[in-house]
């Protein structure tokens, strides 16, 4: 299935991809109006460390582990994607405690958890990380 | 493929991990889950939040509400399994009905563990909080004038606490322990914990035991008595082993499986907070009463049920639990050398030796836990990463970087 991948080397550390992510969760039209002055929650984060960078969000693993561990139910997947149900998500963040990736984070309330959903639920519908990266250090692609 | 007759007991994660694994790996024969609860599968630690009004029953629910159909699995509930026929391969029910299986799982969980206390029968108003019937009969029971007594600073009766503080009048927690949370927590990471409940209200009388009882009065071993109108037991569980023991199967303090999750009896398995395993991260056999892995145990029983080859050795102790806003998240064993942050709120401890990190108690401090986790569970040696760049922040840059291509999947 289609997955977001990182290619390192052409990654500029811009950030670019999380105030796209935080725009695509806002369903606006327009981004200055979405994020302007606000604390952006993103599902996709840069990691800096010196002159290397590159970009981290949910794998989508076949066998994954905060599905597996999740208490309530709330974790799940739906056609390949794993998705959270921020209803039955009451924000135990044992998910956060058992991903190795370190791509579930709190949502803005504290209180459920948030993670990337390959844009599924978004308006544009595809990932919004590899559609605006401006280096192609981020793609969404078929690699099996 | 096969057509084999699959029967749980048990209705919650050991059991919801075995019939989907079974279905995932070509089982088609029947499968019968035995509860003696009446209700549909739920995920028992939302029981605080549901009186904390954050979720309802419906929500609550550890699977969908087609989940049974979806699977094709027969739910008996609510029936006592009474004992099991090991030579004739079945389990008798509560009224004398039978149910013959191929492949058996037993995943009949932990019950509250009531000490004995003088006087303890006299009271009346006294509640376990485990069960959404335990959940439902303390709402019934409270009121905004209760004065409420839990015995165990432990995850359930501190659960309980945050629960009930903003619907009654009063909550005095007592344990034996001269900390809180003893079982995942040291002093310096307990007393943060301990300050934030009792900033919020919370009462503890701790490195004392309820010796005594009277209707709505308790003694504790150090005199001092406690006036309350509802009691709530809550010093530990202990893993429900009485059926697996009659039908001889080998019990240590819980079931005892190996790691195909494999009891001493032919075809029967056993899963959950009624056994006991091999931690990971300390090498010792002993009970994980932690719901992550009773799922990913009844998943590995499931799957050698359907006839694979699986193994599950990655069991590690891990908590993931927060009061009032304050997460708490600790995995593994607490031994060796420590690394140590600390600020009187925020509180970071990793525990290492010999290569490998053994263990982690983060309180408030929750960002990308993970990373440690799967060091841990995968024993990962810290000399092939940048463990000084993690101590101070989980990230995927303290990895080599073709072992981090290799876990983001875009090696090239």
């Amino acid at each position: 299935m289609k997955r977001v991948y990182v290619n390192e080397k052409w990654c500029l550390g811009c950030h670019l991809c999380e105030y796209y992510c935080a725009f695509a969760q806002t369903n606006k039209k327009d981004m200055a109006w979405a994020l302007k002055d606000k604390k952006i929650f993103p599902n996709i984060r840069v990691e800096d460390d010196g002159a290397i960078h590159f970009a981290v969000s949910c794998r989508h693993c076949a066998e994954p582990i905060c599905v597996k561990s999740c208490i309530s139910g709330a974790l799940s997947i739906v056609d390949g994607v794993i998705e959270i149900d921020k209803d039955k998500c009451i924000g135990c963040f044992t998910c956060i405690l058992t991903c190795p990736y370190g791509a579930i984070t709190p949502a803005e309330n504290g209180q459920a958890i948030q993670k990337c959903e390959l844009c599924v639920r978004t308006a544009e519908g595809t990932p919004q990380c590899a559609a605006h990266c401006p280096n192609a250090a981020i793609v969404y692609e078929d690699r099996g | 493929m096969n057509r084999l007759r699959y029967v749980c007991i048990g209705n919650s994660a050991g059991a919801v991990g075995a019939a989907e694994a079974i279905r995932k790996y070509g089982g088609q024969g029947e499968i019968v889950f035995i509860s003696d609860e009446p209700h549909h599968t739920y995920s028992r630690p939302l029981i605080s939040y549901l009186l904390l009004g954050r979720t309802t029953e419906e929500r609550m629910r550890y699977r969908g509400a087609s989940f049974y159909d979806d699977l094709g699995i027969e739910l008996k509930a609510p029936v006592k399994a009474v004992a099991i026929d090991l030579p004739k391969k079945r389990v008798i029910l509560e009224g004398g009905e039978e149910e013959p299986y191929d492949k058996l799982l037993v995943a009949t969980g932990s019950l509250p563990f009531i000490p004995a206390a003088e006087g303890l029968n006299r009271v009346k108003k006294v509640f376990s909080f485990m069960s959404l019937d335990d959940a439902k009969a303390l709402e019934k029971a409270i009121c905004p004038e209760s004065r409420v007594l839990i015995i165990g600073a432990g995850l359930i009766g501190l659960k309980c606490a945050e629960s009930l503080l903003e619907r009654v009048k009063g909550i005095d927690v007592v344990d034996l322990a001269p900390r809180i949370l003893s079982s995942i927590l040291d002093e310096e990471g307990a007393l943060i914990v301990q300050r934030h409940l009792a900033d919020k209200g919370v009462a503890f009388h701790l490195a004392q035991s309820a010796s005594s009882f009277e209707e709505g009065r308790a003694i504790l071993s150090g005199g001092r008595t406690l006036d309350f109108d509802i009691l709530v037991m809550a010093v530990g569980v202990k893993p429900n082993v009485d059926l697996a023991k009659a039908a001889g199967l080998e019990v240590g303090r819980g079931i005892i499986v190996n790691s195909r999750m494999e009891t001493s009896a032919p075809d029967v398995y056993a899963a959950g907070d009624c056994t006991q395993s091999v931690d990971a991260s300390s090498g010792v056999s002993k009970i994980m009463a932690l719901l992550p892995n009773a799922y990913m145990q009844g998943e590995c029983a499931g799957a050698n049920m359907a006839g694979e080859k699986a193994s599950f050795t990655k069991a590690i102790s891990m908590n993931a639990i927060g009061f009032f806003g304050l997460h708490i998240l600790t995995a593994g064993t607490y031994a060796g050398d420590s690394y140590l942050e600390s600020d009187g709120n925020r509180y970071k401890k990793l525990f290492y030796s010999g290569n490998r990190l053994n263990g982690f108690i983060l309180i408030g401090s929750e960002d990308r836990a993970g990373v440690y986790t799967s060091l841990i569970r995968d024993q990962t040696p810290l000399d092939e990463v940048d463990f000084d760049l993690l101590c101070r922040q989980p990230s995927l840059a303290a990895f080599a970087r073709q072992a981090r291509a290799a876990k983001l999947g875009g090696a090239q």
